[in-house]
């Protein structure tokens, strides 16, 4: 594992911490050094709340090493509701259960652990929303 | 005799929130697998509570802490100490506080620190949290007390051996949906459940683990309480003790002089099994809600090794409006995915490919 670059990108794992253009209020994730829309290059964090619906889903069978333990799993693409489709990996829910449209919420999860000697990987998953 | 523990300023708790992984492990499922079925009559639970192939203590605790902050509803950047209680952090060496305070957004000006006292570590890390804030070092601390417990593969404690746990936030007793009466810590040593450094399971003591230790240090804690703040098991609407399986609860409770109606919220081991360090802190979630205002509800913890912390809290007004804003525990036990002992022992890596 690359621990510089995990530490890095922290609180963009474990807060989806993206970026709101000051000049056009365009959000993005991964945060953008440059405004996609307008160019501009002022920008604050912006922390998103982690809500969304599954726009598509696949299951993995054969996955690379690291993940290796915890196949199969699923993946997709998820609308957040501030407008910005991201990629995740789903959590706690059956491969037959996860549909289209579904509403799905972040939660924090162990991502891989680097061997049993390297650091433990958290970041964000989705689930199927039972938060109030 | 030592006085009921009560800090300087009153306080109490203003936040709670539960966690309890989505997976269950019937007990037949154990019982079939290494006795045949031929203890099936006498199950110390019906199923456990197992945690998904990418949860831990850490994961738990953020989802836990983040309910407790949902009924708070404070400026979590005033959380300055968070203390997390566990027998399983997923480190041997790196704090478990410092990642979920990093994930709440509540770091850099925090004090945090790893809490060990087998099943009581939960309730030490409440006891380190009101004394923190009644003593106006911070206004608000969390504790939590959360564990994935191991039970060696054929091993009693494999029936009872679950996940989940529960957050605190304590704060000023003005703002507090429970507040603090007094709590009283007793402890001995007893050497009735261990593991030793670089063991993956743990090691207990068979019927040592009932008298000399659960009884008799919840018996010290409870009746010691009860005499220091002059008050009989009557004045109580509900009880939690700790759970480690479903008996050992409510004899504690009857030998108490508790009833079966004090402690029928908060009974959680026989649906989802012996959450160590977060066995009474999740009860007592599901009490709270439950409970009204003026309800006066007594926790008691035992951890092995061996102590018990008891604490009697009086429930404001401000429960009400709390509870509707985090799930609440029943939600958390009535969604449940049953396994099998094959996946079970594959994701707690008791087989390796
Ligand atoms: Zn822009």
């Amino acid at each position: 594992m690359d621990i510089p670059r995990y530490w890095r990108l922290k609180d963009q794992r474990y807060r989806l911490q993206g970026k709101k253009c000051l000049d056009c209020g365009n959000l993005s994730f991964p945060p953008r050094l440059v405004c996609p829309k307008c160019k501009s290059r002022n920008y604050e964090k912006y922390f998103f709340i982690g809500k969304g619906t599954v726009y598509s889903h696949t299951t993995i069978y054969q996955a690379p090493d690291r993940f290796d333990h915890i196949a199969p799993y699923s993946v997709g693409l998820i609308d957040l509701e501030e407008g910005v489709r991201i990629t995740a990996q789903f959590t706690d829910v059956p491969a037959e259960e996860l549909k289209i449209g579904m509403k799905v919420e972040m939660v924090i999860r162990q991502i891989y652990e680097d061997g049993p000697k390297g650091p433990i990987l958290y970041g964000y998953k989705f689930r199927p929303v039972i938060s109030v | 005799m030592s006085a009921v523990m009560k800090p300087l300023r009153n306080i109490g708790i203003i936040g709670y929130g539960a966690y309890i992984p989505v997976y269950r492990l019937p007990a037949t499922e154990i019982s079939e697998l290494w006795r045949d079925g031929q203890d099936n009559l006498f199950l110390p639970v019906k199923q456990k509570s197992v945690p998904g192939k990418d949860e831990d203590t850490i994961t738990m605790s953020i989802e836990a802490a983040q309910n407790a902050l949902k009924r708070a509803q404070i400026d979590a950047t005033k959380i300055r100490a968070i203390w997390i209680g566990s027998e399983s952090h997923p480190y041997a060496v790196k704090p478990s506080g410092t990642v979920v305070a990093q994930v709440l957004g509540i770091v850099p000006d925090i004090l945090s620190a790893d809490m060990e006292f087998a099943c009581k570590a939960g309730t030490e890390a409440m006891q380190a949290a009101s004394a923190f804030v009644g003593s106006g070092m911070g206004d608000y601390a969390l504790a939590i007390g959360m564990d994935t417990a191991q039970g060696r593969p054929g091993d009693a404690l494999e029936y009872t051996a679950a996940a989940g746990g529960a957050a605190y936030i304590i704060g000023p007793a003005e703002e507090s949906l429970a507040i603090l009466e007094g709590s009283y810590s007793f402890v001995t040593d007893t050497p009735d459940f261990f593991r030793r450094a670089y063991q993956h399971y743990p090691e207990h003591g068979n019927r040592f683990t009932g008298d000399p230790a659960y009884f008799k240090h919840i018996t010290g804690s409870v009746t010691k309480l009860l005499e220091g703040l002059n008050l009989e098991p009557s004045d109580f609407a509900a009880a939690v003790f700790h759970q480690p399986n479903s008996k050992f609860p409510q004899k504690i409770a009857k030998q108490l002089g508790f009833t079966s109606e004090q402690i029928k919220h908060g009974l959680l081991a026989p649906y989802i099994g012996n959450t160590y360090a977060g066995a009474s802190p999740l009860g007592l979630t599901d009490v709270l809600d439950y409970s009204k205002p003026g309800d006066r509800v007594l926790i008691a913890s035992f951890g092995s090794g061996a102590g018990s912390d008891a604490f009697s809290f009086i429930v404001t007004d401000k429960i009400k409006d709390a509870v509707k804003r985090a799930p609440l525990t029943q939600d958390y036990i009535g969604r449940s995915i049953k396994i099998d002992y094959s996946r079970y022992a594959r994701w707690r890596k008791k087989i390796n490919r």
